[in-house]
């Protein structure tokens, strides 16, 4: 009986999209490079899957990049735009609660004389519009803020900030990785230059996504060689995962009726645990009450360990995680929660739990229990023993 | 589970007793400090990514649960602020039995009841557990050169009632031969020999990175306070050492004494570093009370040394005085005087300063 929380990190493969790939990782094979038959029924795959992603995003076709994911996508985009603009200036803004796929890019580009701002965030984790036209000066070239956080759920507002980008012409890129199951995607609406998104978050293949690049955008590839992808990023196709990527968004977003209850759906067994969840001592929910993907509640407790809590839940056969995957080898205190201001105490007791399309209310019912039990266990356990008899073996 | 192949195969043993109705097992490997990251890895170093990644592996190949556990907080004050603080105070430290005492059975066995539900703690330490007489006992290993219970003095009852040794009763070519036979992973791991936390053994580097420790230089003497040569600080030295003094002389000069106070480091020759016996403090009997006000036993100063036949007798509740048959030569400060009888190792102490 397996319980799975953590579709913040990554999501099942829908059997539909599976069925969808089978065929272009066995009959048609073909190098959509190649101009025999086999090699242009693999292309008329990845065409038709770049038609439904740009169907989706509200774009064109010509302005969908397949790549291998969301790391990439920001790779793509924030090096790409960096040094095509290079001649013109050498800032950058961003915020310091994005992904470390981000801040690390960054990172790098600073010790290349880059120069970056890292705008600080509220205690829900939102960035301030204004804060953002402030920053972006004569030599900026690139707004780089993500759409929905990975950690804590908080929305940031997109809209607002691809206007302000768009008054000042500077380019914005925006990593929709979290978003893409959920919230609005329209590149027009949200004044984009520059969208990412990833499969596996939507319940497709891990190793594919899709990053949009608006006409007009000047933009180095990063990855040389063919001319794949209109010369933006060489390297035979993932045609099976393209395909995959882009079945699994139109089911996922196709119907926008069903999307809005699904939608629904979610926030409702969100409530329901978050309800739960504070009726254990000691512990808050991080990132902002209203302002958060509908699947996700990040929760930070008082006097426990956030592993320890993760372990206690999996060997309870609940699978969750205490904030990014990407990060939960390190050590590190999670930098956006610190961000945040969540005082260290809590950050070390923090928990993320996401739901998904399968996920029921039972499962959210015995989850909480579970929770509740670990925390209790975990906590009274972190008090040093008392020295007493120690019991004999049986049988002794 | 350290990545190491003791670990490893103790591992596997009990899965193996699990796969047959014994308890459940879960495998633990603990970050004790960080890793070093870019352009910086210590070979093979115990807490290095590749050691947890060793660990991880063996635990798929043997079908157990396997977690990280985050001590690094704890053990950064416990085990290395105390070596370094050691050091500062003229003192040679006792890491691995520190994070026996404060970490692995401590710590971790406490968050491994309120993660995992756990009810007692393995590890692949050479040493025996048994019960008689009424109270848990702390054996030596079947392997005498393997034997750890050098660091495993301060267990009490509670501890070893919740401990399992499953390697007490094999030899290391046993385990090696065990490990290969099962195909773990970590079969062919060569023994890591250092200070988990000091890579290739320069504690200097690590007193100077956490202690801002530099050392004043000071007077090297001897037994009469005749000044002989220069030290590079206090803490860089430790009793019974030999080389780095930097003296020419007709015969080997070893350190003797640390004075922090005086910041001298006073050398002698092989003999004066002999002594028929010495105090210890912080004492521990692992039954929970010592065999008698006095008592004679056989103790170990060092790990590897060999075993003295001695006096104890205690003093206050702290002290002992222990006096030996033979001489023992180089006891340092700081370091663990460990007690056995027969095959039981009884407890032990810290060495005093004279």
């Amino acid at each position: 009986m397996a319980i799975y929380l953590d579709h913040a990190a990554t999501t099942p493969l829908r059997p539909e999209v599976l069925e969808a790939m089978l065929p272009y990782l066995t009959e048609h094979f073909g190098n959509p490079s190649s101009l025999h038959a086999a090699g242009r029924r693999a292309r008329q795959g990845l065409d038709e899957a770049r038609e439904t992603v740009a169907g989706v995003l509200g774009a064109k076709p010509r302005e969908i990049v397949f790549t291998s994911g969301a790391s990439e996508n920001t790779s793509l985009a924030i090096n790409g735009i960096a040094w095509a603009a290079s001649g013109r200036g050498r800032h950058m803004v961003t915020t310091v609660i994005e992904h470390r796929a981000v801040l690390n890019t960054c990172a790098v580009l600073e010790r290349h004389g880059f120069e970056v701002t890292y705008l600080p965030v509220d205690r829900y984790g939102q960035v301030d519009p204004d804060a953002v036209a402030n920053a972006i000066g004569p030599h900026t070239t690139l707004v780089a803020i993500g759409y929905a956080n990975n950690e804590v759920g908080t929305v940031q507002p997109i809209a607002q900030i691809g206007a302000i980008c768009r008054e000042r012409k500077v380019v914005l890129y925006t990593d929709a990785t979290q978003a893409a199951a959920s919230l609005a995607l329209d590149v027009d609406s949200l004044q984009v230059d520059l969208f990412g998104i990833a499969a596996h978050k939507v319940e497709g293949p891990k190793g594919v996504g899709a990053l949009f690049v608006r006409q007009g955008t000047n933009l180095i590839p990063q990855q040389q060689g063919g001319s794949q992808e209109r010369q933006r990023r060489a390297g035979t196709e993932n045609v099976a995962g393209a395909v995959g990527l882009g079945e699994a968004l139109r089911l996922a977003r196709a119907d926008a009726e069903r999307l809005a209850a699904e939608n629904e759906r979610q926030r409702g067994l969100r409530q329901r645990l978050t309800h739960r969840l504070e009726g254990i001592a000691d512990g808050e929910l991080t990132g902002h009450p209203e302002a958060r993907l509908p699947n996700s509640v990040s929760w930070a407790f008082r006097g426990v360990e956030g592993g320890d809590l993760v372990a206690a839940l999996d060997l309870e056969g609940v699978a969750a995680s205490t904030g990014s995957a990407c990060t939960s080898g390190s050590a590190e205190p999670s930098h956006v929660l610190a961000a945040m201001g969540v005082p260290p105490d809590l950050i070390r007791g923090s928990l993320r739990l996401s739901m998904g399309r399968t996920t029921t209310a039972a499962e959210i019912d015995r989850a909480a229990d579970l929770v509740a039990a670990s925390v209790e266990r975990v906590r009274a356990a972190a008090q040093p023993a008392a020295a007493d008899a120690a019991p004999a073996p049986a049988g002794a | 589970m350290s990545g190491g192949v003791d670990s490893s195969v103790a591992a596997a043993l009990l899965a193996r007793e699990a796969a047959v109705g014994g308890d459940e097992v879960v495998g633990v490997w603990m970050r004790t400090h960080p890793d070093r990251g870019e352009g910086w890895e210590p070979r093979r170093g115990c807490c290095s990514t590749e050691a947890a990644d060793d660990a991880r592996r063996v635990a798929q190949r043997i079908g157990i649960p396997f977690f990280i556990l985050n001590v690094e907080p704890e053990f950064g004050a416990q085990v290395i602020d105390a070596f370094a603080e050691a050091y500062l105070g003229g003192t040679t430290p006792n890491p691995c039995q520190a994070c026996n005492q404060k970490i692995k059975f401590d710590l971790l066995a406490r968050r491994a009841v309120g993660a995992y539900g756990a009810d007692g703690v393995a590890t692949g330490h050479y040493a025996r557990i048994a019960h008689r007489d009424g109270r848990w006992r702390l054996l030596r290993a079947v392997d005498e050169a393997k034997d750890q219970t050098y660091f495993l003095w301060n267990l009490d009852q509670p501890q070893l009632a919740a401990t399992r040794f499953p390697l007490g009763e094999m030899t290391k070519p046993q385990v090696r031969q065990l490990a290969t036979e099962m195909e773990l992973p970590t079969a062919a791991t060569p023994e890591s020999q250092e200070i988990c936390f000091v890579p290739a053994g320069d504690y200097r580097a690590l007193l100077a990175e956490r202690m801002a420790y530099v050392g004043e230089s000071g007077p090297i003497v001897d037994g009469e306070g005749r000044r002989l040569g220069t030290h590079t600080g206090f803490a860089h030295y430790t009793v019974g050492q030999r080389r780095g003094l930097g003296l020419t002389a007709s015969e080997p000069h070893y350190v003797r004494e640390i004075r922090p106070e005086t910041n001298e480091v006073v050398v002698g020759s092989r003999d004066d570093l002999a002594a028929r016996g010495f105090v210890a403090d912080a004492r521990h009997f692992v039954a929970g009370a010592p065999p008698a006000e006095r008592f004679e036993a056989q103790v170990r100063i060092r790990h590897r040394a060999p075993e003295v036949n001695c006096e104890v007798t205690l003093v206050g509740s702290e002290r002992m005085v222990v006096e030996t048959a033979e001489p023992v030569w180089a006891a340092a400060p700081g370091q663990s005087a460990v007690l056995y009888l027969g095959d039981e190792c009884l407890g032990g102490g810290r060495i005093a300063r004279a």
